[in-house]
């Protein structure tokens, strides 16, 4: 007993009167660090402790208002300047719809942070290891009894003094507190990592089980599972049992018109280019043709495929025959197809087929460039600095 | 009978010690939970069950196995939140509004109204979230960084409702938690096995009754009641919301909130009289949550339900006064139209059948309000069906126009809410302080000095 550290004296009352008149006395004879116990709060028990009006109306007052001026500002953020939207005629900042949930913020704030505050700053709680805690003090102050405590840390403590003290005042019960032994716990203990372990395999377990199993199953499946059909399902009720239907004959798509020169050979003479060659059309026919044409053609049109022969070998654009072709030739072939070359024409819209032939010529003029049209570069490039 | 209300009655009757007062609340929890309490848990278990099933198919089917459609697509679901939004707020008023009055009889009853309201309210949260279907992408509702750099609308009563609720949720947990500090100290002090010691010290957080904490606890307490007490009327008001900022006749009107709020405290008040009635009797607490207690609660109930009353009327008088013939209509249909039935049902249990409190005999008759209770939660969950059910069953166009059906599941899916509801309160009186002890013993006779008689 006598190697525990000495927190200090305790003494038990009956009844609240006598507690009261305790606390006056110790405040008065000049004790500070004491304290009171009681089952519930006693009237007049804060002028006699001469205690101080509570602070923590400031807590809650400045969490308050920040919950408020929080809410505002981001509502306002958010409505007027993130993703300003209408919404019933009302102006971006819309204060009086805004008010319901500034309000519940400030509250939801106030209230979180007066009671965190208070528990933590003012109490310093969570505090089990207290040595009044486990004491027969505390059990019977906890009950109806009510008990003062003098910690021996006080200047004026003084063991004999105090007991007679508390004898004149009409204790019923004194009790000398130490100090509870610390209790260490070591980390690596065989309990504790069996623990961690388990941890560590439920939460992987329940991990791997939510993302690789439960998303895919009923009804967590984004519902995948519903009463209709899907491509390439069996159809129970039309007679032919494809869940797939073609449309009715003479069914064309919105904005699409017939190509009128499908399977001919050469119909150039109907098909004149209306393209006006321009930088923002060259941008669109080169990336048109490096989409759909360079796989086969290669990205200079020189015929280098990246099929790898996995298809027979197209030929080069830069041949005379392709030079010698007019547009609408070019333009009916990416429409149309020839021989093993299928059509483009689901791919790219007459716009872009004609923006495509521009560019194939631009790329034949290239590789064929003639003096003029080297000189007319060299001055360009001076012009530009280089 | 004769009762002299000048004086002001005794809090805790059959002047018990403050130790009595303890040995009584803390005996369900010392004591094996007998066949009683077994046969009350399976009745509503079975109920949780049950609601949980169809609960579940719903989610593996979807929800069009209930009722709502064209034209009511509000049907039981938000009945029912509002329904259980309403119970919850009997708690927050008891905890707070009164405590704010200086009602002293408040502390027999507030502890568990607290605990209810937090069950009702998360039976009532319960129903937003699987309306959708979905429960588990709830989180959309709160504001969210989303990938698309959407917001919620925040002008809407919807998202007004989500921060309504989460935040009466929090705050009467938190409320009710810092109620139950002391007394889990209480009880930590009690018991001697070790299980019950360490669950009752982790919650307690080592209190120790000492006054230096009672002074800011008191102020704390003071705090969240000032707080609670704006949030209690504003939560039912944006719940009220709902519907009023809506343009639908019958129920775009002014006069939503505070009817709602009334109805509200009607309806909790009753059911926290129906739970009193039984906890009382059953774990011998008749000295604490006395017939006093429950007169009182009953007044309260007639003046609210006056109110509801009032409300009733009103409505037809504006839509008459108005000079809107849509308005018009729609009341006109709803006490004689196809929902007639559930309207003079609301209008029976909710006015007619509490003005027999007006007696003072009924008001202390524990069997006759038992039963007057019942039926205004029926007549007030009948109040919520009827607001949401006839204004969308006949809108603006004839064309349109249907009857609104509920299923099994519908009916299924409230009845085990109500199995949750009971199954928490049920667990609750054996699990922790059904009485607040620290609050009770306050205001028990001498538990106060008597400043040498000056005061
Ligand atoms: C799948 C590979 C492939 C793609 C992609 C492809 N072609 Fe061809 N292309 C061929 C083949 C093979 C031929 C030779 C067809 C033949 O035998 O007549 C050909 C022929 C041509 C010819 C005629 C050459 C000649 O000498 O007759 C032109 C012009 C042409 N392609 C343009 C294009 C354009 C423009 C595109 C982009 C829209 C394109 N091709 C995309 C494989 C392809």
């Amino acid at each position: 007993m006598n190697n525990k550290k000495f927190y200090g004296l305790t003494a038990l009352f009956n009844t609240p009167n006598e507690i009261i008149k305790a606390a006056k006395k110790l405040s008065s004879e000049g004790y500070t660090k004491f304290d009171v116990h009681t089952p519930y709060p006693l009237h007049g028990m804060d002028d006699a402790m001469r205690l101080k009006p509570s602070k923590l109306g400031y807590i809650t007052l400045f969490f308050g208002l920040s919950g408020a001026a929080l809410a505002l500002l981001f509502m306002y953020w958010t409505m007027s300047i993130d993703y300003p939207m209408v919404i019933g005629g009302k102006p971006f900042f819309a204060l009086p719809a805004f008010i319901p949930i500034a309000f519940e913020v400030t509250v939801l704030l106030a209230t979180l942070s007066t009671v965190i505050g208070m528990l933590t700053f003012f109490f310093n709680f969570p505090n089990n290891n207290h040595p009044l805690i486990g004491t027969d003090y505390l059990r019977s102050v906890s009950v109806d009894k009510f008990g003062i405590a003098i910690e021996s840390d006080d200047e004026k403590f003084n063991n004999t003094a105090v007991r007679a003290m508390f004898g004149s005042l009409g204790a019923v019960k004194v009790e000398e507190i130490y100090y509870p032994d610390t209790e260490t716990f070591p980390l690596f203990q065989k309990k504790f990592i069996f623990l961690l372990l388990t941890f560590a395999v439920i939460t992987s377990g329940t991990t791997y089980f939510v993302l690789n199993k439960l998303m895919f199953m009923q009804p967590f499946s984004w519902m995948m599972l519903q009463d209709k059909l899907i491509p390439q399902e069996k159809s129970e009720f039309f007679a032919d049992g494809f869940g797939m239907r073609v449309p009715v004959e003479g069914t064309i798509a919105r904005g699409h018109k017939p190509y009128e020169f499908k399977g001919e050979v050469n119909p150039s003479s109907f098909l004149i280019n209306p393209i006006v060659p321009s930088k923002e059309s060259m941008m669109l026919g080169k990336k048109k043709f490096l989409t759909f044409c360079s796989p086969c053609h290669g990205n200079f049109a020189d015929g280098d495929s990246r099929l790898r022969g996995q298809f027979p070998n197209p030929p080069t654009l830069h041949t005379k025959r392709v030079r010698d072709m007019v547009d609408g030739q070019i333009f009916h072939i990416i429409t149309n197809g020839q021989n093993i070359m299928a059509s483009y024409a689901s791919q790219t819209s007459v716009e872009e087929r004609w923006a495509i032939v521009n560019y194939v010529r631009a790329l034949e003029r290239a590789k064929n460039a003639t003096q003029s049209d080297l000189d007319e570069i060299k001055k360009e490039s001076a012009a530009n600095g280089k | 009978m004769n009762i002299d209300y000048t004086i002001e009655a005794p809090v805790v009757e059959g002047r018990l010690t403050i130790g009595e007062i303890e040995q009584l609340v803390a005996a369900p929890m010392e004591t094996k939970p007998d066949k009683k309490f077994y046969i009350a848990l399976s009745i509503s278990g079975s109920f949780l069950l049950f609601g949980a099933v169809l609960l579940a198919l719903s989610f593996y089917k979807g929800i069009g196995l209930w009722g709502n459609n064209q034209p009511v697509g509000w049907g039981f679901p938000i009945v029912n939140f509002v329904f259980w939004v309403g119970i919850g707020h009997a708690g927050t008023l008891i905890s707070a509004v009164l405590f704010l009055l200086r009602q002293k009889w408040r502390t027999g009853i507030a502890r568990f109204a607290e605990a209810m309201t937090i069950f009702a309210v998360i039976c009532a949260g319960i129903f937003p979230i699987i309306h959708t279907g979905r429960p588990w992408l709830a989180g959309y509702l709160f504001p969210y960084t989303s990938q698309h750099g959407l917001w919620v609308n925040f002008s809407s009563p919807l998202v007004w409702d989500v921060f309504a609720v989460s935040t009466y949720l929090t705050v009467s947990f938190v409320f009710w938690y810092i109620g139950l500090i002391p007394d889990f100290a209480v009880m930590r002090d009690r018991t001697s096995t070790k299980i019950k010691k360490t669950i009752y010290s982790t919650f307690s957080l080592g209190w120790r009754h000492s006054h230096r904490n009672w002074q800011h606890y008191e102020k704390a307490y003071m705090l969240l009641a000032g707080f609670a007490t704006p949030l209690v009327l504003s939560v039912h008001t944006i719940v009220s919301f709902d519907f009023a900022v809506s343009i639908l006749p019958g129920w775009h009107s002014t006069i939503f909130p505070p009817y709602f709020v009334a109805g509200a405290i009607f309806s909790g008040f009753a059911m926290v009289v129906t739970v009193l009635v039984f906890v009382r009797k059953i774990f011998d607490l008749e000295h604490i949550i006395t017939l006093n207690h429950l007169e009182k609660m009953n007044k309260v109930i007639l003046a609210t339900g006056m109110m509801v009353g009032y409300a009733y009327g009103m409505e037809f008088f504006i839509a008459w006064y108005s000079g809107v013939e849509v308005e018009q209509f729609v009341f006109v249909n709803r006490a004689f139209g196809p929902f007639a039935w559930a309207y003079w049902i609301m209008v029976s249990c909710n006015v007619l059948i509490p003005q027999l409190f007006w007696f003072k005999k009924i008001r202390r008759s524990v069997p006759v309000m038992l039963i007057i209770v019942i039926f205004v939660n029926v007549g007030m969950w009948f109040e919520r069906f009827v607001i949401t059910v006839t204004s969308l069953h006949r809108d603006f166009l004839p064309s349109s126009w249907g009857y609104f059906t509920p299923t099994i599941y519908d009916i299924g899916i409230l009845l085990g809410s109500f199995g949750l509801f009971f199954t928490l309160v049920i667990l609750f009186t054996k699990a922790l302080p059904v009485v607040s002890i620290s609050e009770v013993k306050a205001v028990a006779e001498g538990a106060q000095p008597s400043h040498g008689g000056t005061h």
